[in-house]
């Protein structure tokens, strides 16, 4: 079925589009910037920030291009002197009203209210800086909250019970008191929280934040690599931030796509501390007198081979058997079961699918 | 899974039976939660536990641990009953009906109620649900799989599907959420006894002849052993040698005193791994392998979704990836393998296996792609059967209910049944060092329903003793309602309160798989 499409007017370009689409969708479909703040993709678009206003031709007051559904013939203009005087209003009260100090805030160059203040060529607020003075919270090891510098976008209430679905955010209070948070104004390690990560993900500015990354690299300095999660068999998307040679923390990117949609899970997200930890074996082992050895690898290939080859001459090829692993790769395993199948010359050869 | 993990919150009604899926699966519970709270979709949730999956579920079935065939043929009876079932597609699509449908006449809501506990009316309602959909998905792990009848379970949860016409559509599927990042993909790379790459099987002369060309070797044509064969056939001196790549049998497998005997008889027991493992500790030599951030290769997840693992780190010290490994030990055995790198073996994979041929890294790089993709412009599977069965015709199976091989008495009258939180994963040799899980998660717990609790003088983060034929673990109890009365729950993640010390080994006939979701225990305080 073809949709019929309507045509509008934006910043004096005619445009066509489908019904049901908003301004800003439309704007963005055809590479006009209109700037946001609480639009968050994936989830109901609420209208709270007002920093994507615009002009429409005929409207009482200037509109939320977010929220506004396109209407035919629409004429709008996304760069007028009122839309731009109550963008720096919105933002300036937005900075005013919180602890934004760039110098050691995690979120410097990825911030979307800092971003905002340079393309809106704000020098400082008109207003005094009044930080609300709620306590940094710190109670937990994963997940840092400093909601001082929350602007109430609201996105991580979203990505909570939209993203997730797990229902644990939420505004509370009123005015300027008003914050977001667990019920009963509960810290997140006291609360119902699974610590899957998507409101750190989802913050526009350093208010949530991931505590075990903090200093140990800026947005620039890290490069990210997409990778599949090692954990359940969802095989989710992920990004392992890298700096200095040290894993700094994993996000997840509602671009990849299938199969999680940027989602991650608090195993996929925090229980990667494994990778780095002084735990880990770097050494072949023999045991000698009972005891497990450092040795190399050519002793260790020279043991095993040794060993399996007198075994195999003594009592068959099916006293050997190997269980292959479902946490290694496809082209592992595929290796795996050929050197069993080829070299030692037998069928058993199984993983832990059952287990 | 026959379908993909996006249409789960598309479709229509969802049933979901032995998945504690908020816990296991999180990011596809929220799939699920989606489909309920955003799409108007109906859940049905068949567990013994009061999961989190529960919140959010039209109806939640509370059967016994065990009675799931009862349960199933109890809903058929009223899908077949009230002429709720596809005709046609029963009809044109399948084949052992009439056969199904006799055993099933037994198994009236009435009947069904006294095996499974659950009330005849919430069977009755779950069965319109499901089959007045429309569409709707089936979604299971190992509530379905770990019992001695597990493949009776999933038999009949496939004739459910089938009966309402369910397999071959968007929207539809009997759905398998696989445990572990590449259990789907050591699956169908055949580290399994019985068959090479794509399920194709180790005793068929055609297949084990183009293997053998390919690999230039004679190949034996006897299936091998599974997991809990091999460790028996260890315990009894017939196997003598051991290779174990990224496993931990001394905490996963069922009975570990048995486990334990089985691995110090071994002449040699080598162990590759990422850490020092339960299993590490007992081996003869311990290879350390790189792990999944350090190298490059592919993942199947349950969708059947081949993707990239790629490269962020240099491994540890001396580490080796584990291909690494085992080109250089095969070489060093005078078996030759080389490769310069991963793709080239994936190459190797495309030639010999139909299902994943037109699967190759350029393309992975996108995106993932879903098998069966036999050719290099295949867009890849969304889900399987569409039109026809693998087999031709989908085949109901005619099963009757056999209730678990242990059974409470007055020696253990409690039913214990196992799985995982949230936080850990299996052995918690890989989670148990991450810093804000501990946090969260911290040691094994108990759960026990309060009034159990009481009669046995137990409170709350006490210490209970758990004790079975095979074995003892004592943990601190976790009071609630979360169980059913004379039922406890307990994780595997702890070694301090292995809890595979007490189930038990029996197996499924058929896929031997150990049936660790029930077993009888005795509690006490500690």
């Amino acid at each position: 079925m073809e949709i019929k499409k309507i045509s509008l007017t934006i910043d004096g370009k005619e445009i066509q589009a489908i019904p049901g689409q908003t301004i800003l969708e439309v704007a963005r479909a055809n590479g006009i910037y209109i700037p946001t703040l609480c639009q968050y993709a994936g989830t109901t678009n609420v209208g709270a920030c007002r920093v994507c206003v615009v002009d429409v031709a005929g409207a009482r007051t200037l509109v939320a291009s977010c929220c506004m559904p396109i209407n035919a013939g629409m004429v709008i203009k996304t760069d007028t002197p009122a839309v731009r005087a109550a963008q720096r209003l919105v933002v300036e009260l937005l900075w005013a009203s919180g602890d934004h100090n760039c110098l050691t805030c995690e979120a410097n160059g990825v911030c979307e209210l800092q971003s905002l203040v340079y393309w809106l060529q704000i020098e400082k607020p008109r207003f005094n800086i009044e930080s609300p003075g709620y306590e940094i919270e710190e109670t937990n090891t994963m997940i840092q909250r400093d909601l001082n510098k929350c602007v109430l976008c609201g996105r991580c209430i979203r990505a909570c019970n939209e993203i997730q679905v797990n229902e644990v955010l939420d505004f509370a209070g009123r005015g300027f008191r008003t914050k977001v948070g667990p019920a009963f104004d509960a810290d997140y390690i006291d609360s119902e929280c699974v610590f899957c990560g998507e409101c750190v993900d989802s913050c526009p500015v350093g208010a949530l934040t991931f505590k075990q990354a903090k200093f140990q690299g800026r947005p620039w300095e890290i490069k990210k690599v997409k990778t599949t999660c090692t954990y359940c068999g969802v095989g989710c998307q992920l990004d392992l931030n890298i700096h200095n040679g040290k894993l700094v923390k994993v996000t997840g990117n509602h671009e990849y796509g299938q199969p999680n949609e940027g989602r991650l899970c608090v195993k996929g997200r925090f229980g990667l501390d494994f990778v780095q930890h002084p735990n880990r074996l770097t050494t072949p082992l023999i045991r000698k007198n009972g005891e497990l050895k450092e040795a190399s690898w050519d002793e260790a290939y020279e043991f095993i081979a040794k060993k399996l080859a007198s075994i195999k001459k003594k009592h068959g090829a099916d006293s050997i058997a190997g269980f292959s692993s479902a946490r290694v790769t496809n082209e592992e395993n595929y290796l795996f079961q050929k050197f069993m199948r080829a070299v030692i010359g037998t069928n058993n050869v199984d993983h832990c699918a059952r287990l | 899974m026959t379908n993909s993990i996006d249409e789960i919150e598309y479709t229509n009604a969802i049933f979901a039976i032995g998945t504690n899926t908020t816990e296991n699966h999180p990011v596809i519970s929220s799939k699920v939660k989606r489909a309920v709270r955003l799409h108007g979709a109906k859940l049905i949730v068949a567990d013994p536990r009061e999961i989190d999956m529960v919140k959010y579920a039209a109806i939640w079935l509370r059967q016994k641990p065990g009675t799931d065939v009862a349960l199933l043929n109890g809903m058929m009876n009223v899908i077949i009953s009230e002429g709720l079932y596809a005709k046609e597609y029963v009809e044109e699509r399948t084949e052992g009906f009439d056969a199904m449908k006799k055993i099933v006449e037994k198994y009236t809501p009435a009947y069904a109620e006294k095996i499974t506990g659950v009330p005849a009316d919430d069977i009755r309602t779950a069965a319109r649900i499901y089959a007045k959909a429309g569409k709707a998905a089936i979604l299971y792990t190992m509530g379905i799989t770990q019992h001695i009848t597990g493949t009776d379970n999933v038999k009949s949860c496939a004739n459910l599907a089938m009966l309402c016409g369910y397999l071959g559509i968007e929207g539809g599927g009997v759905d398998p959420l696989r445990g572990q990042n590449n259990v789907q993909g050591a699956c169908d790379m055949g580290a399994l006894p019985v068959v090479f790459t794509g399920y194709q099987p180790v005793a068929n002369d055609e297949t084990r002849s183009k293997f053998e060309k390919a690999w230039g070797v004679a190949l034996p044509p006897k299936p091998g052993l599974t997991i809990v064969e091999t460790l028996n056939a260890a315990h009894d001196g017939k196997v003598k040698a051991l290779f174990v790549v990224g496993e931990n049998p001394m905490l996963s497998d069922p009975d570990l005193t048995h486990v334990k005997e089985a691995l110090n008889h071994l002449d040699l027991l080598v162990v590759q791994d990422i850490l020092l493992s339960e299993t590490a500790e007992l081996a003869h030599v311990v290879l350390p392998a790189a792990c999944f951030a350090e190298k490059e290769g592919t993942f199947s997840n349950t969708e059947r979704r081949v993707q990239r693992v790629r490269k962020a780190l240099d491994a540890p010290g001396q580490a080796k990836a584990d291909w690494e490994i085992i080109c250089e030990l095969s070489t060093h055995m005078g078996y030759p393998m080389k490769y310069a790198a991963p793709e080239d073996i994936m190459k190797e994979i495309n030639r010999l296996t139909p299902s994943y041929a037109g699967i190759t890294y350029e393309r992975l790089e996108k995106e993932g792609i879903q098998w069966p993709c036999p050719n290099a412009d295949h867009p890849g599977t969304k889900y399987l059967h569409k039109d026809r069965f693998t087999r031709g015709l989908g085949l109901f199976h005619a099963l009757d209910y056999i209730p678990p091989a242990e059974v409470p008495d007055a020696a253990y009258p409690f039913v214990m049944t196992t799985g995982r939180v949230l936080y850990q994963y299996h052995t918690g040799t890989m989670s148990r060092l991450s810093k804000g899980i501990t946090e969260r998660c911290p040691e094994s717990l108990v759960e026990i329903h309060p009034n159990d609790a009481k009669k046995l003088g137990i409170q709350e983060g006490q210490f209970a003793k758990v004790t079975s034929r095979r074995g003892v673990v004592q943990a601190k109890a976790k009071v609630t309602e979360r169980v059913p009365k004379g039922t406890i729950f307990m994780n595997f993640h702890f070694k301090e309160a292995a809890v595979n010390l007490l189930t038990n080994p029996a197996l499924d006939p058929t896929c031997k798989i150990p049936e660790y979701k029930v077993c009888a225990v005795k509690v006490e305080a500690a």
